[in-house]
């Protein structure tokens, strides 16, 4: 197991090493930097430009070096908890972020476990009484939740909530909060307004895995051990239990791969609609301004969640499945 | 004393399928191809088949949006903004004269500064059918002024309302659809070709060739999609001409939707590449490009088709979103995110809710192309 551990933590780094070079190309892709839009724009409005900033600026980010070596001062300063700077806020990244790397992850998190808590009875019900009323009528909602865009949803619901409450329902918070100190009430606060964005955001994903788990849970019962179960005289309820839904775990947890990007791909769009205090809206304007760093600081955040909710994902599937080759080489 | 049967032949012509011969209809089944036993396999399947033909009615409306539409896509009527839909009424005054609708009266309500406007029902207004309306380019090519449906003769028709230039829903729906949809066909083919390309080595060479395009495809699978269109369609640069950043979109929207089509692919031809035609192939001195592209992609292309089709709603979505968030297509083009981008401003969507309205087309073209992907995954392997 532990020889496991750490393949998969190297295997993880690797690829955060490539992601992060990956990110690195794609947000120093547009013609220019930051600096030299900044410098047009002050010129174009007349006003001076403070050349021993932008000097100053320019080597600390070592902009005029080529881009290979960029890339290593960025990097290495991440490794130094230094994400650095946006050109746009003029502060560093990590301040500017602030609390929505956490929020982000506050939402994406209570997504997954909507997800499940969601999907699973319903996945449940829907293969046990395949073909029932129910069944139809919750796989139609699930087809009908896969294919509505979750910034329709949000929208959709903005809509709603201004016409029947006249109130807003953005926002992550109630106002007095914001940019605030941390405390119960602000706390509870979020909780309160965090569930409408988790079950936009969660819906898509709800459904894809309800079909899933339907699938499979289908498939195990038609194998013969449940009929041997049967046919000693198990009761149908403790049956289930006991094998079938065991089995059809398994893809259950391992799905994780597909969900976390999606989850995090529409908790992005939906901030953004929602206007939520997460990273979404700040990474869609550093993404329009050209702000290279705070752009990929958000990029290589959201792609370290994703990469380690998957690690996470197959260090508990090794341990729910045996039957799952841990050597990843040669059976012995 | 010999008491053996004689020996006997038969004088009758022997047909040795005499004893199971097949009816006409048994011959049918038995010698038909793989794709016709795949249409028939895939007819079963209701709500598939309604889909294709929702799908197909789409796209060939798009091919003739000029003619279809109404109106132009820019067409304004200044004093018409945010003009309500519009309803067809047949009978006026216990009178049937066939479709029209009443013009508007407008009236600026200045409690809440809403645009309000009633129906003018002294003054039926018939819809002419098949008559000349806006002046058009069809396709930029032949310019035209033959529509299906006109409004009436000094009036007006919106069915389904306009937007704040005072600009026909209906007719900027048919024209988003025209960039929506074709965005979904050109963005799969890209995937599809790098999707073969790549599955296609990684399954035929395997080895180490194999293994990097495994992780290439772990680490891509990996990350997030709508972020990374975001940054990519962020790097499209500014000045680039319409049709350019079309292009580009689709390209960005392609090359991250490829590793699952790689996947299957790969895996396909590992199965595939070990049966005795591959042996015969290679032996014969036919090149690894031959023998995939002739002898092992015709054996599963119904799967690539079918998984395709299951991938285009993805596009036609994240290009949705991209121009929603205005990293995507931008004015003049529309496609229904450049539409809905509009609806974003919810003040003026609590007004004017058919704002909305594009999201209708988005959600039926996404669910027909998942019913179709479905019947079509179901039917890709009709000897079940």
């Amino acid at each position: 197991m532990l020889h496991y551990v750490i393949r998969r933590v190297v295997i993880m780094c690797l690829t955060l090493v490539v992601v992060s070079a990956l990110v690195f190309i794609v947000i120093q892709l547009p013609p220019g930097d930051y600096l030299t839009t900044y410098i047009a724009e002050l010129e174009s409005q007349g006003e001076a430009v403070n050349l021993e900033k932008i000097e100053f600026l320019r080597r600390q980010y070592g902009l005029d070096l080529p881009l290979y070596q960029q890339y290593f001062v960025w990097i290495s300063g991440w490794v130094h908890g230094d994400l650095g700077y946006s050109f746009e806020y003029s502060l560093p990244v990590t301040e500017v972020v602030g609390d929505r790397l956490y929020l982000s992850m506050v939402l994406n998190f209570s997504t997954v476990i909507f997800v499940y808590l969601v999907a699973f009875p319903i996945g449940v019900y829907s293969a046990t009484h395949q073909y029932s009323w129910g069944d139809h009528g919750l796989t139609f909602l699930g087809l009908l939740g896969l294919a509505t865009p979750n910034f329709l949803l949000a929208l959709v619901l903005l809509y709603l909530a201004n016409i029947y409450f006249g109130t807003s329902i953005g926002g992550l918070m109630d106002p007095e909060f914001i940019d605030q100190p941390w405390t119960w009430a602000k706390a509870l606060s979020i909780l309160e307004h965090l569930w409408v964005p988790v079950v936009v955001i969660g819906t898509a994903g709800t459904a894809g895995m309800i079909r899933r788990l339907r699938a499979n849970l289908l498939d195990e019962m038609q194998k013969q051990y449940v009929v041997t179960g049967r046919s000693k005289g198990l009761s149908e309820g403790r049956l289930l239990v006991k094998y079938p839904l065991r089995m059809s775990l398994n893809p259950f947890i391992a799905d994780i791969g597909s969900l976390l990007p999606q989850i995090v791909s529409g908790s992005v769009i939906v901030s953004a609609v929602m206007s939520l205090p997460t990273t979404g809206p700040m990474l869609l304007s550093a993404l329009q301004s050209q702000d290279t760093y705070l752009a990929g600081s958000f990029l290589m955040f959201l792609a370290t969640l994703t990469v380690f909710g998957m690690f996470v994902s197959d260090l508990l599937l090794a341990v729910l499945d045996p039957r799952i080759r841990l050597d990843g080489g040669v059976r012995r | 004393m010999s008491d053996k049967l004689a020996h006997f032949v038969s004088d009758a012509p022997f047909d040795p399928y005499t004893i199971e011969t097949l009816t006409p209809e048994q011959e049918r089944v038995y010698m038909a191809s793989r794709w016709l036993m795949m249409w028939w396999k895939f007819k079963l399947h209701k709500l598939a088949v309604v889909s294709g033909i929702v799908l197909l009615a789409s796209y060939f409306c798009i091919i003739f949006v000029e003619v279809f539409a109404p109106y132009n896509l820019h067409t304004r009527n200044t004093d018409y903004l945010f003009a309500p839909p519009q309803s067809v009424h047949l009978i006026h005054e216990g009178e049937f004269i066939g479709p029209f609708v009443y013009p508007l009266k407008f009236k600026l309500n200045l409690d809440t500064l809403k645009r309000e406007y009633s129906d003018d029902a002294d003054n039926p207004q018939p819809i002419r059918f098949f008559c000349s309306g806006d002046e058009y380019e069809f396709w930029g090519l032949v310019s035209g002024s033959f529509h299906i449906m006109c409004p009436p003769k000094d009036g007006k028709m919106f069915l389904l309302g306009t937007d704040r230039l005072g600009r026909d829903m209906v007719s900027r729906l048919l024209y988003g659809g025209r960039i929506s949809l074709t965005v979904g066909l050109l963005g799969i083919t890209i995937s599809f070709i790098l999707g073969i390309t790549v599955g296609g080595m990684a399954g035929y060479f395997g080895g180490w060739v194999d293994n990097t395009v495994q992780r290439v495809i772990e680490i891509l699978r990996s990350l997030p999609e709508l972020p990374l269109w975001m940054a990519l369609s962020a790097a499209l640069p500014v000045n680039w001409s319409p049709v350019y950043v079309y292009l580009g979109i689709t390209i960005i929207l392609g090359l991250l939707d490829w590793p699952g089509l790689a996947r299957a692919v790969r895996s396909k031809l590992l199965a595939l590449r070990e049966e005795d035609y591959v042996t015969a192939a290679r032996l014969m001195g036919a090149p690894p490009s031959r023998i995939i592209g002739a002898h092992l992609l015709p054996n599963f292309m119904s799967h690539l088709i079918a998984s395709a089709s299951l991938s285009i709603p993805s596009m036609i979505l994240g290009e949705t979103a991209l121009s929603f968030l205005g990293l995507g297509l931008r004015p003049p083009v529309t496609s229904w995110g450049v539409l809905l981008a509009e609806a974003q401003n919810i003040e003026a969507v609590a007004l004017y809710p058919w704002l909305m309205l594009p999201m209708l087309p988005v959600v039926i073209v996404v669910l027909a192309f998942n019913f179709l992907g479905d019947g079509l995954r179901d039917a890709a392997d009709p000897y079940d």
